[in-house]
């Protein structure tokens, strides 16, 4: 891959001067904690020197969550015909309800559960324990919601900590009831992040879900399975077809909108195609070792990376599936041009800077390119090095690299490089909108999207293009 | 058993039974199993204590929120509210991990409180705690005391603390005990006998409408009452964009909340929020003091100016007394709207005895009202409202029980609207009725924490909302010969 062009008053320099200006603010053992969390970026670097997965340092504002909400809000949650149960405490499951956009099919309560499932912990669970509530709950759940597929528990910080067994609980009710209970055992204060509990559900789906089932059909050369894509405002229903156009068949999803047993049977694919790496990889690489399935990562992110991946992807197939890539991207390719032509003159040779979970810093840099916004500034609140390393190469030399960045750091930064769009989450919107700094909310799309694929990028155009163009912006300078 | 023989295909639902199911759920024999149970909580409409206290805690000038606990906890506070108001909700965390739950919270809050002091310099770090503190027993008194001795917060910095437990109560209880706290500390010493402000005390409770809380004030000033708000988030939840963003954009001043205890008088709108904060205010406070109910609709409203005027010995303003006959005028011109109707309510117990008492105003019929989580004394007050007037005939109270339940009692004895928070909306959808968003978290629809609820002028928007929406149903579904200029 050819090095990105540097850009213009971006240089390693200014960059190492800003973070050092940053650090200089903030109470010496803090700053020396934070510092090997930022840095200019290096390309060609390997590893990318920035450090990760480290614990959030006490008191500052991290934008980080816990274990749970990677297991609830990422892996667990989107699967749809289950019945999840956030067991302690009420918050969580409150908190955590349908608030991360992971859109489902089916009939709410009858064949899809997008709701709060709680054993609303009080005290007296917490003096004598919740497995016999639990127990029950589970009973009044299969009986109440007869047509799920199974049940997962998923344990808020007060249930590891008086010791509860789930694990055993689980297990009894599995048999009791006959289908699948599933025990995550996704404390908040296991990990410094939601990166470990996205491992704790795997290794769960790993001991009790996959193996389980097979598909009713016979298996198929062009069999394959979508990892890591969670249907954020209809991701999957945009990324689907794109395959299916392409002649795959995609068996199952993990884990938007997905369907438990379909998960259960992926063991029989060709191919595991990888899109949030940060949160699945561990699957793909359980599922190459037991059952020999290789996997790819992909990046449906503007038509760039759309078809970068689609040729990558055919080069794993026949003649065939070749042919019709190529059939493919000459199909969207036009559609692509006029969403380009469109709104490329009004974007072209803005910056944007992005603060975003587990891929998005690296894979959504395509679709910015695509429309002619440079990246200035990336990081993740819970990568891990072979991100940071991923990361590197698609951005250009001298920009800023920064990882679990707090509001503080964040807020310096974007004074300083002045992009035109911040990208990053919920809580960080209004810090940059109060200072006139057009956002887009990168974790759920501001309750817009999809973004993936070529129907995606039709609305990642427009939407990018309303934020940084809404005529609102010069409406924030009061003239008197 | 082989392996092998263990794995099993892939199942489909038939249609057949996923048809039968879904009518089952809206059945009567569905709603007894569902209101049997015992320990399963299906869409609950309330949230844990330290999403209270975050909320009191951003209502002080320059106070920064300090979660003492996990981060993914603090994060998701800051989501709500950020979700909710559309602004920025500052509060920061002491991030425990697993070694805090082997070894204590100190080392995280010595650490929290030198660095959060030293980037955001806070007036006030107001600290609470998330469960697992609570489980392990965190020392809070011994923690901030020991922080303080070794210079890892300055001394003078005020640094009440609540312990705030999610698996006890919910946010109206953290809000209780987060109030009370920063209360106790910022008067300490500043009680002066003989001393009066002349001011009065407003405590608005837990209420995620900065129109409301605007509203209390704009009362006073027409009043000519001079005021503190205690925990006053207006400002701060709902601040302009002018191109700079604020860390501490508002917020009741410190002095003000310490003088407090000298005050000539003191309002709770929130009875259940407030228990604990307005029992020691009563034993600690100067002056007088009253809990009243939130002024929904127009005789709660009368009663708040009233007590007002009796306090302060004030003629109530022409003013007020216009806004009031603008209200009436609109109730009554349009009672034909809601008369009769029936209406599910949902929300937090002071919220609810609001509603209702707008509601019944109306001459409508609160006809299932449920609280998620409430004591008897609360069941036994709104039995009593309902009780209070002909339209509450047949109308049901009911305490602990979710937004599920309430699905139930929906489909099996319809109503014509539900009035509740967005987490409501599911309800609605599936009996196939407008949901009416009042109260917190409304994250699904703009600006309606902005529009004031009560007071006249909040009887007035609400009553627009529910009329209008009615109207628009007919509109929507009527038969081309019932379609006419005229509703």
């Amino acid at each position: 891959m050819a090095e990105r062009k540097p850009i213009k008053g971006v240089t390693k320099e200014k960059t190492e001067k800003l973070i050092a200006e940053t650090l200089a603010e903030m109470p010496a053992k803090a700053a020396k904690k934070r510092a090997p969390h930022l840095g200019a970026n290096e390309p060609s670097a390997s590893p990318c020197a920035v450090k990760s997965n480290k614990k959030v340092v006490p008191g500052v504002m991290s934008q980080r969550g816990c274990a749970y909400a990677g297991a609830k809000g990422v892996v667990w949650g989107p699967i749809r015909d289950m019945v999840h149960v956030s067991h302690g405490p009420i918050g969580c499951g409150v908190y955590s309800w349908g608030t991360r956009r992971n859109l489902m099919q089916g009939i709410p309560g009858v064949t899809s559960f997008p709701m709060d499932f709680t054993s609303d912990f009080q005290e007296r669970d917490i003096v004598y324990g919740g497995d016999k509530k639990l127990e029950t709950l589970l009973r009044e759940a299969d009986e109440l919601f007869p047509l799920n597929k199974g049940m997962s528990i998923l344990s808020e910080c007060p249930v590891g900590l008086i010791g509860d067994d789930i694990n055993a609980v689980a297990k009894k009710m599995e048999i009791e009831l006959d289908k699948l209970v599933v025990p995550c055992n996704c404390e908040g204060f296991r990990g410094v992040s939601q990166s470990l509990g996205h491992h704790i559900s795997n290794d769960s789906i790993r001991d009790h879900i996959i193996g389980k089932y097979q598909y009713r059909e016979e298996p198929g050369p062009y069999d394959v399975a979508l990892i890591g894509d969670y249907n954020i405002g209809g991701d999957v229903w945009a990324a689907k077809p794109i395959l299916e156009e392409i002649g795959l068949n995609v068996k199952s999803v993990w884990t938007g909108d997905g369907e438990v047993e379909k998960i259960g049977a992926t063991h029989a694919v060709k191919l595991n195609l990888i899109h949030c790496y940060r949160s699945m990889n561990y699957m793909c690489k359980v599922m190459e070792e037991k059952w020999g399935i290789p996997w790819l990562e992909y990046n449906f992110f503007g038509p760039t990376k759309i078809e970068e991946s689609l040729r990558a992807i055919a080069e794993r197939f026949d003649d065939k599936i070749k042919k019709n890539v190529e059939k493919v991207i000459k199909k969207y390719r036009k559609e692509m041009d006029e969403v380009i032509a469109e709104y490329k003159p009004r974007l072209d040779g803005k910056t944007a800077m992005l603060f975003v979970g587990g891929l998005r810093p690296r894979h959504t840099i395509g679709a910015y390119e695509d429309l002619g916004i440079q990246i200035t500034g990336a990081g993740y609140e819970f990568a891990h090095q072979d991100d940071y390393d991923r990361t590197a190469p698609e951005m250009a030399k001298g920009t800023l690299i920064y990882d679990d960045v707090s509001e503080f750091e964040l807020e310096k930064f974007v004074e300083e490089f002045k992009p035109d769009l911040v990208g990053s989450g919920i809580k960080e919107k209004y810090v940059f909108q109060k200072a006139g700094i057009p956002f887009r909310q990168m974790h759920s799309w501001d309750y817009s999207g999809p973004y993936h694929g070529y129907e995606g990028f039709k609305i990642f155009a427009r939407d990018i293009d309303m934020a940084i163009n809404s005529p609102t912006w010069g409406l924030v300078k009061s003239p008197f | 058993m082989s392996a092998e023989t263990a794995i099993k295909f892939v199942t489909e639902t038939p249609e057949s039974e996923i048809d039968r199911v879904k009518e089952w759920i809206n059945s009567e024999e569905y709603k007894e199993k569902n209101f049997a149970r015992t320990a399963l909580v299906v869409n609950p409409a309330h949230a844990c204590q330290p999403l209270g206290a975050q909320m009191v805690a951003t209502g002080f000038e320059g106070a920064l929120p300090f979660v003492h606990g996990s981060q993914g906890c603090a994060s998701y506070f800051r989501s709500t509210f950020s979700r909710h108001y559309r602004e920025p909700a500052a509060a920061t965390c002491d991030a425990m991990t697993e070694d805090g739950a082997v070894f204590g919270g100190q080392n995280n809050l010595f650490e929290g409180l030198a660095n959060a002091y030293a980037l955001y310099k806070p007036k006030m770090i107001p600290v609470y705690t998330t469960c697992m503190p609570e489980v392990i027993g965190d020392d809070l008194t011994a923690f901030i005391k020991n922080a303080k001795l070794q210079g890892h917060l300055p001394e003078e910095v005020p640094t009440p603390y609540a312990n705030t437990p999610s698996f006890n109560g919910t946010h109206i209880h953290g809000y209780d005990a987060m109030l009370l706290s920063i209360l106790q500390t910022l008067t300490e010493g500043k009680s002066v006998e003989g001393k009066c402000t002349g001011k009065l005390n407003i405590i608005p409770g837990f209420d995620g409408n900065v129109g409301n809380l605007r509203e209390y004030k704009r009362i006073c000033e027409l009043m000519g009452i001079p005021y503190t708000m205690l925990a006053d988030v207006s400002d701060v939840f709902d601040s302009g964009c002018d191109g700079e963003y604020k860390l501490y954009p508002g917020g009741t001043k410190l002095e003000d909340a310490a003088e407090s205890i000298n005050g000539k008088a003191t309002i709770s709108f929130q009875k259940y929020a407030t228990v604990n904060t307005m029992k020691w205010i009563e034993s600690e406070y100067t002056g007088e003091k009253a809990v009243l109910p939130m002024p929904f609709g127009i005789k709660k409203t009368d009663e708040l100016l009233l007590k007002l005027s009796a306090l302060f010995d004030k003629p109530i303003p022409e003013v007020l007394k216009k806004e009031r006959a603008l209200a009436v005028d609109a109730m009554t011109d349009a009672h034909q709207y809601l008369h009769g109707r029936k209406f599910a309510v949902a929300g937090d117990p002071d919220y609810l005895i609001g509603i209702v008492s707008f509601l019944l105003e109306m001459g409508a019929r609160p006809w299932h009202v449920l609280c998620s989580r409430a004591t008897k004394k609360f069941q036994k007050e709104m039995d009593a409202l309902l009780a209070s007037s002909p339209f509450g005939e047949g109308c049901t109270c009911y305490i602990n029980k979710d937004l599920w339940h309430m699905r139930s009692l929906l489909v099996t004895d319809p109503v014509d609207g539900i009035i509740g928070d967005t987490h409501a909306k599911w309800a609605a959808r599936d009996a196939g009725i407008p949901l009416f968003r009042i109260g917190f978290p409304i994250i699904d629809r703009v600006n309606l924490h902005r529009t004031p609820v009560i007071g006249y002028n909040g009887a007035i928007s609400m009553l627009t909302m529910i009329a209008n929406k009615f109207l628009e149903i007919k509109d929507e579904t009527c038969e081309d010969q019932w379609f006419e200029m005229m509703r």
